[in-house]
């Protein structure tokens, strides 16, 4: 079965595509703060940054359908947190409300909270997208690990990628076959079904783990996890992380 | 032949699982080398846990030689260097992002120089017909493309002898011919679990019958495949 995987685009090839992934991550991660840091009134900075996250979006000639649709996964996470900011927050009030039995009041401070918050976390998000989509997994992982991240991370979450989508086809054709001898019955009945089947993936996973690592020891593993380094910074790396972390930090510079 | 020349020599081996249930019962195997030997017999009748044993990941209670060299924690890494087990499901055996990795693993584990390594690479992709596939993840490749890089993830250790689990196992009839023609043009010894009696008689010269954990009739494969009444006592034909 055909899944969407995370780094579906990493084989364009662009400018930012051909970044190493240590530069990528370390240019998320300091864009990710400087959003983060960036105080909620400030909207040119944002605007600035954005502004920037587009530019790199269209070097790394993603298709926008693509990102715009990506992003939007977030929101609801983010509203669900958020939603509630303007109600509690005290200050001017722009808008009270009668809702059954309660008075309920949305002030401007909390507004602009939320809007703060959403305008981050978009952000942050387009930030993580460009990185995810334009550096293949194992590329990443290699990054993550040369930046001092520990091995055993590294393995977990290689194998967690790499297994991930067969145990989705795993449970697909466990409900399949489920569904095919009509799947019913009360409600108690329902969850005795699918009880059976988290309990029959966890061992099926199980044992496919034994089997994999029967299958690492018969190639020699000894438990030590040996990989072959070819990362290398080249010049391009150099000018972008510079001139990049240059544009980080001139909104301070300009409006401060 | 003299004892010298066995490259797989098991005597009087048993193993029994955790929970009691008995996997093979008293199993003596020669194999000599060049040999095409093929281990047929129905479902449970010990032919993987046979297999494990000649990597010495499975362990029973018996001498297993392999090129002369006593199956023992000392001798672990040479012997899983000349001993190429290909497990049933790719999805097992390639367990990395991509291909390349996964080719890798085993010479990379042997300690070889990178330069080594990457020629390893290349030379057993291009020998299962799957040259510039290196950046590809496993989970895009079709079962026949799995097949292939699974066996070439053993072949990258360049062993003596390939030990393969149903070969042919989910694959169409078309990926199980060109797969039957790639395992006759590998020159190492060769031996394959299956059920697949087509590919037996394709591939094998000599054919060992397991059943209940033994071995019923190790022979010729033409004598044994023409058997009728053998090959029904032993649930491969009906």
């Amino acid at each position: 079965m055909k899944h969407s995987f995370i780094d579906e685009y990493s084989d364009l090839d662009s400018f930012i595509h051909r970044l190493d992934p240590r530069t990528k991550l370390i240019a998320s991660l300091a864009f990710i703060v400087a959003v983060v840091l960036t105080p909620a009134s400030n909207w040119r900075v944002f605007a600035f940054y954005f502004c920037i996250i587009v530019a790199l979006l269209v070097l790394s000639k993603l298709p926008p359908i693509y990102v715009l649709k990506r992003s939007l996964v977030i929101f609801p996470f983010v509203l669900m947190i958020a939603i509630f900011i303007p109600f509690f927050k005290e200050g001017e009030v722009a808008g009270s409300y009668n809702i059954w039995m309660w008075q309920v009041s949305v002030t401007y401070s909390g507004l602009l909270i939320l809007a703060n918050v959403v305008a981050k976390a978009w952000l942050c998000i387009l930030g993580l997208i460009l990185l995810s989509s334009t550096t293949k997994l194992a590329d990443l992982l290699k990054g993550f690990k040369q930046l001092g991240v520990p091995q055993v991370m590294i393995l977990i979450l290689s194998f967690m990628y790499r297994y991930i989508f067969v145990l989705v086809d795993e449970v697909m054709r466990m409900q399949q076959a489920r569904d095919s001898r009509n799947f019913g019955g009360n409600r108690l009945h329902q969850l005795k079904t699918i009880g059976n089947m988290v309990g029959t993936l966890f061992i099926r996973s199980y044992e496919r783990g034994e089997r994999i690592y029967a299958a690492m020891l018969a190639r020699g593993f000894d438990g030590q996890v040996r990989t072959l380094h070819k990362l290398s910074f080249r010049q391009a790396d150099a000018y972008f992380g510079a001139v990049f972390c240059l544009m980080l930090i001139s909104p301070c510079v300009i409006w401060w | 032949m003299q004892a010298m020349d066995k490259i797989i020599e098991i005597r009087n081996l048993s193993f029994d699982y955790p929970d009691g249930h008995q996997g093979l019962k008293n199993v003596d195997l020669n194999v000599y080398p060049g040999e095409n030997v093929a281990v047929i017999g129905p479902n449970g009748a010990g032919k993987s846990t046979l297999l494990l044993h000649l990597n010495s990941i499975l362990r029973g209670n018996s001498t297993v030689k392999i090129c002369g060299l006593v199956v023992a924690e000392k001798n672990l890494k040479e012997i899983r260097k000349r001993v190429g087990l290909v497990f049933q499901d790719p999805e097992d055996q390639l367990f990395s992002l991509n291909v390349f990795d996964d080719v890798a693993f085993g010479p990379i584990n042997m300690g070889y120089s990178e330069s080594e390594v990457r020629q390893r690479v290349v030379r057993a992709l291009e020998w299962v017909g799957m040259g510039g596939y290196e950046q590809r993840s496993p989970h895009h490749l079709s079962v026949g493309e799995k097949k292939r890089i699974a066996i070439a993830t053993v072949l990258s250790l360049a062993p003596e002898v390939l030990v393969i689990d149903e070969p042919t196992s989910n694959l169409d009839p078309r990926s199980k011919w060109s797969l039957i023609e790639l395992l006759k043009q590998l020159p190492m010894t060769k031996i394959i679990a299956t059920h697949d009696l087509e590919l037996v008689r394709a591939l094998c010269g000599r054919t060992v019958v397991m059943d209940e954990g033994k071995i019923v009739v190790d022979g010729n494969t033409e004598d044994i495949l023409e058997d009728v009444s053998l090959l029904k006592a032993h649930g491969l034909a009906h």
